[in-house]
C-alpha cells in the first residue's frame, strides 16, 4: 500500500487547509484604521449579537496601506479609513460598491503613560525634558498629519522637530508612549479613552481648530457588492447603537455627511 | 523616478548601519565562531542554538522584546539610563545593537564552518614548526578561512541591508538616524508615492544582485552559502 499513506497524507493536509465548509452563515472581512482598535471590537460584538451565525473578521492597520491593498484586490469587504479621502479615491477607481460615508470625526490628544498630561498644552512640548515626542508619520498617516498641523499652529513645530519619533500608524505611536520609549505623544482620542490607557497618565484634548478635521469615512468594496452581510454591517454602523459606541470612544460627528457633500471634498 | 534628498539620506544610513554591524560582527563573531568550531565544551551546543535563534524567530519577536528591554522599565533601558546614555530605542546605536543580534547567525555560521573545515592538521604542523597559538591563528587559520570571511561579510552586510521588521518596531522612523532604506520604501508605498518607491526598490534590487554576482564570480568554488 505505497499509495495509501501518501494519498492519506495529501488528503489530511487538504482537509486541514480547506475552509470550514460546514459554516452556514455569511462572512465578511473588515479593514479598519488603527484608531478604531477598541471601538470596532465593541461594535462587532454588538453586531454579532444580532448575527450569531455570521463571521466578522476585523483587520487593523494604516488607512494608506489598506487603500493600496484594496487597489491590488485585497479581500476586504468593508474599508473604514481614518481619512475619508481614501474611500473617495476608491470610488473614483471603480473599486467601491457604495458611496463613501462619514462615520465619525476623530480628535487628537496629548498623552503620556508616565506623567499626567491632562494639564499640558502643545506649547509645553518646547520643554526639553520631553526628549522623545511620538506622533504618527505625517507623510501618510491621517493622525500624524493633523498632529503636525497642530504643532505648527501652536508655533512649536520648529522646537520639537528634532525630538519627534514617528509611528507607522496611530496604534504604534500609542505603543511607543505606552512602553515609555517616548515620554509623551500625540495619539487618537479613541485610543486614549480605552480603559487600559485611561488608567495611566492622563491626556489633554488638542483644540480642533488647530488642525483640519479628521473626517473618517467607510465604503463597501466592489467585491462585497452582493454580500448581504456587508450591507447589514454598513446599516449597523449607521444605527444609534453603533453611534453610541463610537461616541463612547470620543468620536464626534457621527451624523453621516450627504453623499454629494462627501464627494465634493 | 528620481531620488530625493531623503532617499539618499536613507541609503547612506543603511550603508553606514550595514558596515558598522558587519565590522562589529567580525570583531565579536570571530572569537565566538572559533570557540564554537574548536572547543569540546558541553556549552557549545546551547550557545550554537542561541546564536542560530534569529534564523528561526520572526523579526517581530526580537523587535517586541527589544522595545520592552530598551524602554525605561526594561533591563537594558535601566542600565543605559544609569550610565547616562539615555534610551537605545529610536537611536542609531539601538539599531546597531538590534542588527548585531539579528544578523549574528549569518556571520558566525560561515566562520564556524570555515574554521571547522581547516581541521587539526595544518595547525599541528604549524605547532611543530614552532608557531605559538596566536601565530597559528593569524598566520594559518585566518588565511585558510578567508572564503568563510568573505561569505560571512557578504551575508552579514546583505542581511542588515534587508532588515525591516525589527527596525520598524524599535526605530521610530527618524530621518538620518533610524530611517533606513527598507522603511523609506515602506513609507513611500504607504504615501502612495509609487514612483519614488520604484526608484529605491529597483535600485536596491539591482545593487543586491550585482554585489552577489561579483562575489560568486570572484569565488567560483565558494561553498559556504
Amino acid at each position: 500500500m505505497r499509495v495509501g499513506w501518501f494519498t492519506g497524507f495529501v488528503l489530511a493536509i487538504a482537509f486541514a487547509l480547506s475552509p470550514t465548509a460546514a459554516h452556514a452563515g455569511g462572512s465578511i472581512t473588515v479593514a479598519a484604521a488603527a484608531d478604531l482598535q477598541f471601538a470596532m471590537n465593541d461594535i462587532v460584538t454588538a453586531f454579532r449579537q444580532a448575527h450569531p451565525a455570521d463571521r466578522v473578521d476585523v483587520i487593523y492597520g494604516s488607512s494608506g496601506q489598506f487603500y493600496t491593498q484594496i487597489r491590488q484586490r485585497a479581500p476586504f469587504d468593508l474599508y473604514f479609513s481614518a481619512d475619508i479621502a481614501y474611500p473617495q479615491a476608491l470610488v473614483k477607481a471603480g473599486l467601491a460598491a457604495s458611496v463613501p460615508r462619514r462615520y465619525a470625526i476623530g480628535r487628537i490628544v496629548l498623552w503620556s503613560a508616565t506623567l499626567d498630561a491632562s494639564k499640558l498644552r502643545l506649547q509645553d512640548l518646547a520643554d526639553p525634558r520631553f526628549d522623545r515626542i511620538a506622533i504618527a508619520n505625517p507623510e501618510h498617516a491621517p493622525y500624524g498629519k493633523r498632529a503636525q498641523q497642530a504643532l505648527q499652529a501652536s508655533g512649536v513645530w520648529g522646537k520639537v522637530r528634532d525630538r519627534l519619533v514617528y509611528g507607522e500608524n496611530i496604534a504604534q505611536t500609542a505603543q511607543f508612549v505606552q512602553t515609555g520609549n517616548a515620554r509623551i505623544g500625540i495619539i487618537a482620542l479613541s485610543l486614549a479613552m480605552n480603559p487600559a490607557f485611561a488608567a495611566r497618565g492622563g491626556y489633554a484634548l488638542i483644540p480642533a481648530d488647530l488642525h483640519d478635521p479628521l473626517e473618517q469615512g467607510y465604503v463597501i468594496t466592489r467585491r462585497a457588492a452582493n454580500n448581504p452581510l456587508a450591507l447589514a454591517f454598513a446599516r449597523f454602523i449607521e444605527s444609534p447603537q453603533a453611534k453610541a459606541i463610537l461616541q463612547r470612544y470620543g468620536f464626534s460627528g457621527t451624523q453621516p455627511t450627504p453623499a454629494h457633500e462627501a464627494a465634493s471634498r | 523616478m528620481t531620488l530625493a534628498a531623503a532617499d539618499f539620506a536613507a541609503l547612506w544610513l543603511t550603508l553606514k548601519l550595514a558596515c558598522t554591524v558587519t565590522g562589529l560582527l567580525f570583531v565579536l563573531g570571530t572569537p565566538l565562531a572559533w570557540w564554537l568550531a574548536r572547543s569540546r565544551s558541553r556549552w557549545t551546543r546551547p550557545v550554537a542554538a542561541l546564536v542560530a535563534l534569529p534564523l528561526v524567530l520572526p523579526p517581530t519577536v526580537l523587535g517586541f522584546y527589544l522595545l520592552l528591554a530598551f524602554g525605561p522599565h526594561g533591563p537594558v533601558g535601566a542600565a543605559t539610563q544609569a550610565l547616562g546614555l539615555g534610551l537605545l530605542s529610536f537611536t542609531f546605536s539601538g539599531l546597531v545593537v538590534a542588527s548585531i543580534l539579528y544578523s549574528m547567525p549569518f556571520v558566525i555560521q560561515p566562520l564556524r564552518h570555515a574554521f571547522e573545515a581547516i581541521g587539526n592538521r595544518p595547525l599541528e604542523v604549524a605547532a611543530t614548526l614552532g608557531a605559538g597559538p596566536w601565530d597559528r591563528f593569524f598566520s594559518v587559520a585566518l588565511p585558510l578561512a578567508r572564503r568563510g570571511f568573505l561569505s560571512a561579510g557578504v551575508l552579514g552586510f546583505a542581511h542588515t541591508v534587508g532588515e525591516f521588521g525589527v527596525v520598524l518596531m524599535i526605530g521610530g522612523n527618524i530621518p538620518q538616524r533610524t530611517r533606513v532604506v527598507s522603511v523609506q520604501i515602506f513609507d513611500h508605498v504607504e504615501a502612495l508615492k509609487y514612483g519614488q518607491a520604484h526608484a529605491l526598490a529597483g535600485g536596491l534590487l539591482v545593487f543586491s544582485f550585482l554585489v552577489l554576482l561579483a562575489v560568486y564570480t570572484s569565488q567560483p568554488r565558494l561553498r559556504n552559502f
